[in-house]
This record gives structure tokens, C-alpha cells and sequence, in this order.
């Protein structure tokens, strides 16, 4: 019996072969994809699947890359980084994918980092942490500011309003602590003096206590709050409802997203952050060089997604493009070229900023990325520098 | 002083919301002796269905009223469905289906509304009033003000009428109380009803101060649950007493000491009540008489 089923097997493996064969010559790229489509972490999955599948669309369309169709595979991980792991795995060693983009979160991000690294193969992360990149691994970029960045921009807004000292209040979860210390670190080189600090659970229903606190310390010229999702929309109901609203609060790139507009409501007014372009993308000027992607990216997301673009799609979008660019240059499917490639970026004009990266620098972007947007009558405006 | 006043109003809003929770964990427990973890869903359906009736432009109180409708329906067939079948397992297991039924609800929210954050209007207005120097929400007085006088009426339905009277007849000896002619079925699905109609009011309540979205019950569950184990689990008194201190020691802990360990400080407090006072403050003690 053996012999026969061994033979059997090898006239299966043959045909296979053969009809695998010249399905082979139409080659396609396998590009792969863990995101948190659901779960908490939703509203960054969400937009960066419905951005990868529409551009993917959209390249295959239109001939695809260098004469190959991108075939993408897209896990969701529901913001669980152990599961993030595991299709991690799954696309190095199932699905043999050249690339990866995706990790929506620093967290399921750093889960996936030690995969990627050990195949080999390029991993252009979404997550916002400054972790990923530095120290820099060799095949691991990512295209999202960093929370230092943020602190950084807004710093430089402080400092050139001579508004010294300031009071922070931070979110407790991963992003609003990673931001409390990147904040704190940058502080000094700006001469700014944090006079006090206060923190809130991510869940939090009520901040009036840490503020009242903050209202009560005397000095207080700004208040500075790291954090994402609903924590700073009740932060900045509080804030209005004590009646702070001389002492300018300034916000995260965090909350740069419609909803926090609609959640915050009135109260929203006066609030300043630094964000993405696309945020703004009608209101840059004509001669601003992402002009024409922002807009065309926001009109594209909008058309087909049906809801308001967000700047984590957009993340999405460059992180595609990036790859997409690197392997038209590398002309090659090798994933080690196409790392090669990546790190060659220079120019690069996306949604979040001018790209330029380095082997040392795998994201590429300055402070030049963010724009400083105040929010006046339920929507954003660029603030002016002041001289 | 206004200091004060502001920690106190803000300790109040947030503790009458955990009061209503450990209200409807202990109205379930009294009748069932189960665990009703799935109360901190009921919460979230109030306030996701009202905000999403309202959007579809049916007038606020309607829509309000509609949630009540819905979480009440989802308690009933919680109960229908899930418990009344299982009805002679043991507690943990009762417990267990809870839990699932809790995580089946939120999946289900999750799918039918979405994962975003909503808010609703407040009831009125947003210009906070200006008490002893704090700056208070009007939706604050809102929540306070339900809360005192939902569990007025409870009270007097406990204690004025029949059914209330066989509620409570039920909760001290369910055998006894069969015995003597109560239906304990009808007690039962009362029980669940009418927790999920008093979650579901704290959720509409509290929803223009606080957001909701599909998973806002995990952690009122959890503080409704703290908040009845503090007030003496089965003690309608005590759970109210227990929410209100528990939001009260959120507040002042983070207004006096420190905001990073407010959360830790109110469960260090229960921990030690709990230690020297098994039952909570409110408790009975459980004496088998012979």
C-alpha cells in the first residue's frame, strides 16, 4: 500500500506543480495586515482597513505594482496583542507575505516587532508609541507622529507664546502615559516648568477633582492633556463647566478626529492641538506641498467609506504608498530589498507629513509634519504663528 | 470650601450612578440569590438606545422611554432564557451565565449600534450653576435627583405593597414564601425587570456627563458590584450608601490625595471595611436560626 499511496502523492504534488505552475508567471505580491479592525482600538483599525482595501483596489485597477496585482491579506487582532502575535506568525510562515503593514497599536506593535525581525521581512507599523523605532530595528518603520512629536510642537507653540509653566494632566492608559513621560523628558530643553501634575483612568466619568486641583495651583498659564479617546472629551466638558477657559488647554494629536469635536461639544471651543494636514486638508494653502494628496485622500476615504476621514487611515495610506513606492524602485519581490528600499525613502509627500527616512531614522518625519489647529465653532483652524 | 463642594458633587454625580448599578445587583440578588453581572449592560443598553432613537429623530423622553422598554425586555428574556432554565445549579454557575450573557450583550451592541462614543444633550442645558463656588452641571442635579427618587419609590413599593411585600417575604426564606402562596417565578422575573429598568434609567441619566458606547457596563459593573459588597450585599440601604461612598472616595481621593491612586485608595477602604466587617456596613448577619 505504502509504495502506491507514495507514488499517488507524488503524481498529485506533480500536477499540482504543473497547473501551479504558470498561475505562477501572473505573479502577484502578497502584502499582509494585522489591524485592530474590532475591540477597543476599533476607531484606528477601522479606518486603516477600509484605507488599505481601497487603495489596494484601486493599484490593482490600475495595472498594480511594477506588473504585479497586490494580493493583501488583512487579519484583525481586536486589540489583543496576543493575537496579534499569532497572525503575525501566521503571514510569515502560512501566508509567505513580502511585507507587512499594520499593529494598529504601539501595543499589538511591540507583540509583532521580534516576528518580523527574525524573518526578515519589512513591517511598516501604524502605532504611535516612539518605542518602535528607537532604538531602530532593521526591518521595522512606521509611519505615525511620535507622542515626543506632539510634545515637542506644542512645547514650541508654549515657548513662543511665553507661556512657561504649565500643568499636565495625563490618561493612564498606554498612550496618555507613554506621552506623560515623552512630555516631561522634552520639557527642560523649552524652558518649560511643569508646576503640577494630575492623572485619570482611561474610563474615567468625572475629572472636575484634578482639575479643580490644577485651577487652584497658582501660576498655571497652560494645561497640557495627554490622551485619546472619550477621557479628553470629558476633560474638556470639566474644563468649561469650571469656567477655566482663560488658562489655553492644549490636546493631544490623540483627539484629532470629527467625534471629539461632536463629543466635547461647545466646550470644545479655544481648544489647541497639533495635528496631521489632512485634518485641515480645504483650509492649507494652494502652495502647500500635501495640498493635493490630503485633499484627494479625504475625498476618496469619504466618497467610499461613507463617514469622516480620520489621520489614522491616513497613516494607513502612507504606510502602503511607502511600501508601494519601494517595491516599483526595488523591482524585486525580495523582502530584503524592499527593506532596502523603505529605508531609501526620501521626498516621500503623505498624509501625515514629508517623509525622509534614514537607517537611522525609520519614520522620517519633523516637526514640520504637524500643523498647530485651534478648534473654533465646531471645527478646526490652522493657528497662525504668533511672531 | 468651594474646593469642597466641588469634590462632594463630584463624588455624588459619579457615586448615585454606582448606587442605581448596586441597587439592581441587589434587587436580583435578594430574589435569586444570583449575581446579576450582566448589570452593568443594562446601563449602557439605556444609554445607547436612547441616543440612538434620538438620532433617528424621535423626541428624547420617547426615546428614553423606549430604552427603558428594551433593557427591560433584554432583562426578562436574560431571565426567560438563561436563568429560569437553570434554575437548582449552583450559584457559580449562575454567575457564569451571567457573565456570558454579559459578554453577549456587548457583542451584540457592538454589531448592532457601533464602537464609537455618543453623547446626548443635557436634559438642561450646559451653563453650570454656581453652588457655594463650585461649578456644578445641571445634569448632575439630574442624577442625584433620579436617583433619590428611584429609590423612593422602591422603597415604597418594598414596603407599601403586596407584590413588594412578596419580594421581600421571597428574599428571606424562598420556601417559606412558596409555602404561603407567593408565586416566586412572578418575584424572580420582577427581580430582573426591574433591575434592568433602574440600570438602564441610571445609563440615560448619566450618559450626557459621562459618553456611552458599547462597553461603558464592564466597568460599572465592576464599581456597582464594589459599591453593593461595601453596603452589604442583599441590603437595598446598603447599596445605595455603598455607591455613593464609593464615588465619594474616588473623588476625595483624587481631589486631596492623589489622582493616580484614587482608584486604588477607594478599594483599600472596602478592603479594610470588608476585613473588619464581613457583611459590609449594611449587612445581615447570616445566623442560621434553629
Amino acid at each position: 500500500m505504502k509504495p502506491i499511496s507514495a507514488a499517488l502523492c507524488l503524481v498529485v504534488a506533480g500536477a499540482v506543480a504543473a497547473l501551479g505552475g504558470p498561475a505562477r508567471a501572473q505573479q502577484t505580491v502578497k502584502i499582509g495586515s494585522v489591524l485592530s479592525v474590532s475591540g477597543p482600538a476599533s476607531f484606528l483599525g477601522d479606518p486603516e482597513d477600509k484605507t488599505l482595501r481601497m487603495y489596494v483596489d484601486k493599484i490593482n485597477a490600475a495595472g498594480g505594482v511594477a506588473g504585479n496585482k497586490i494580493e493583501l491579506v488583512i487579519y484583525d487582532d481586536g486589540g489583543d496583542a496576543n493575537k496579534a502575535r499569532t497572525f503575525a506568525t501566521r503571514l510569515i510562515e502560512d501566508d509567505k507575505v513580502v511585507a507587512m503593514i499594520g499593529g494598529s497599536t504601539t501595543g499589538t506593535t511591540m507583540a509583532m516587532l521580534p516576528v518580523f525581525e527574525g524573518a526578515e521581512v519589512p513591517f511598516i507599523s501604524l502605532g504611535g508609541a516612539i518605542e518602535i523605532i528607537d532604538p531602530v530595528s532593521k526591518y521595522v518603520f512606521k509611519t505615525p507622529h511620535t507622542d515626543k512629536m506632539a510634545c515637542e510642537k506644542i512645547f514650541e507653540d508654549l515657548k513662543q507664546r511665553a507661556l512657561t509653566k504649565i500643568a499636565l494632566i495625563a490618561g493612564t492608559d498606554g498612550f496618555g502615559s507613554s506621552m506623560r513621560v515623552q512630555c516631561t523628558l522634552a520639557a527642560p530643553k523649552y524652558g518649560i516648568q511643569i508646576v503640577t501634575e494630575e492623572t485619570y483612568g482611561p474610563r474615567d466619568s468625572d475629572m472636575t477633582a484634578q482639575l479643580t486641583k490644577i485651577k487652584n495651583t497658582a501660576g498655571v498659564q497652560a494645561v497640557v492633556n495627554t490622551g485619546f479617546g472619550q477621557g479628553p472629551a470629558i476633560v474638556t466638558r470639566n474644563y468649561a463647566q469650571l469656567g477655566m477657559g482663560a488658562v489655553p488647554l492644549y490636546q493631544s494629536h490623540g483627539v484629532a478626529s470629527k467625534s471629539f469635536i461632536e463629543l466635547a461639544g461647545p466646550a470644545a471651543d479655544g481648544v489647541r492641538l497639533p495635528a496631521a494636514a489632512l485634518l485641515v486638508a480645504d483650509k492649507l494653502p494652494d502652495n502647500d506641498p500635501q495640498k493635493k494628496i490630503v485633499v484627494d485622500y479625504k475625498a476618496t476615504y469619504e466618497a467610499t467609506a461613507k463617514q469622516p476621514v480620520s489621520t489614522f487611515g491616513g497613516h494607513a495610506y502612507d504606510g502602503l504608498y511607502i511600501l508601494v513606492d519601494a517595491i516599483k524602485r526595488a523591482n524585486s519581490t525580495d523582502p530584503k530589498k524592499i527593506r532596502d528600499e523603505i529605508e531609501k525613502t526620501k521626498g516621500f509627500v503623505g498624509t501625515g507629513g514629508i517623509v525622509n527616512m534614514s537607517p537611522t531614522d525609520h519614520l522620517g518625519l519633523d516637526l514640520s509634519a504637524f500643523r498647530m489647529l485651534e478648534i473654533k465653532g465646531g471645527d478646526w483652524i490652522l493657528m497662525a504663528p504668533k511672531s | 470650601m468651594s474646593e469642597f463642594v466641588q469634590f462632594l458633587m463630584s463624588g455624588l454625580t459619579v457615586g448615585a450612578v454606582y448606587a442605581l448599578v448596586a441597587l439592581g445587583f441587589t434587587l436580583v440578588y435578594t430574589a435569586s440569590d444570583v449575581v446579576n453581572f450582566a448589570q452593568g449592560e443594562f446601563v449602557m443598553l439605556g444609554g445607547m438606545v436612547t441616543v440612538f432613537m434620538a438620532a433617528l429623530g424621535v423626541p428624547l423622553p420617547v426615546a428614553a422611554l423606549i430604552a427603558v422598554a428594551a433593557a427591560v425586555c433584554v432583562g426578562l428574556l436574560l431571565y426567560w432564557l438563561a436563568i429560569a432554565p437553570s434554575r437548582g445549579a449552583s450559584p457559580v454557575t449562575l454567575i457564569i451565565i451571567t457573565i456570558g450573557a454579559s459578554i453577549l450583550l456587548r457583542g451584540a451592541a457592538q454589531v448592532l449600534f457601533d464602537k464609537q462614543f455618543h453623547k446626548l444633550p443635557s436634559f438642561s442645558g450646559d451653563v453650570p450653576v454656581n453652588l457655594l463656588g463650585a461649578a456644578v452641571q445641571p445634569q448632575s442635579f439630574w442624577v442625584i435627583g433620579g436617583t433619590a427618587l428611584i429609590v423612593l419609590l422602591l422603597y415604597l413599593f418594598m414596603e407599601r405593597t403586596v407584590l413588594g411585600k412578596a419580594l421581600r417575604a421571597t428574599a428571606a426564606n424562598r420556601l417559606a414564601a412558596r409555602l404561603v402562596g407567593i408565586n416566586t417565578t412572578t418575584v424572580m422575573t420582577l427581580a430582573f425587570g426591574g433591575s434592568a429598568a433602574i440600570g438602564a434609567i441610571g445609563g440615560i441619566l448619566v450618559t450626557p456627563i459621562t459618553l456611552t458606547s458599547y462597553d461603558v457596563g464592564t466597568l460599572l459593573a465592576l464599581k456597582g458590584f464594589a459599591a453593593a459588597m461595601l453596603g452589604g450585599m442583599g441590603n437595598p440601604l446598603g447599596a445605595v450608601m455603598g455607591g455613593i461612598l464609593l464615588g465619594l472616595l474616588e473623588s476625595f481621593g483624587a481631589g486631596y490625595l492623589s489622582s493616580t491612586y484614587k482608584d486604588g485608595i477607594a478599594f483599600v477602604v472596602i478592603l479594610v471595611v470588608l476585613v473588619a466587617m464581613p457583611q459590609g456596613l449594611f449587612g445581615r448577619r447570616s445566623v442560621e436560626r434553629v
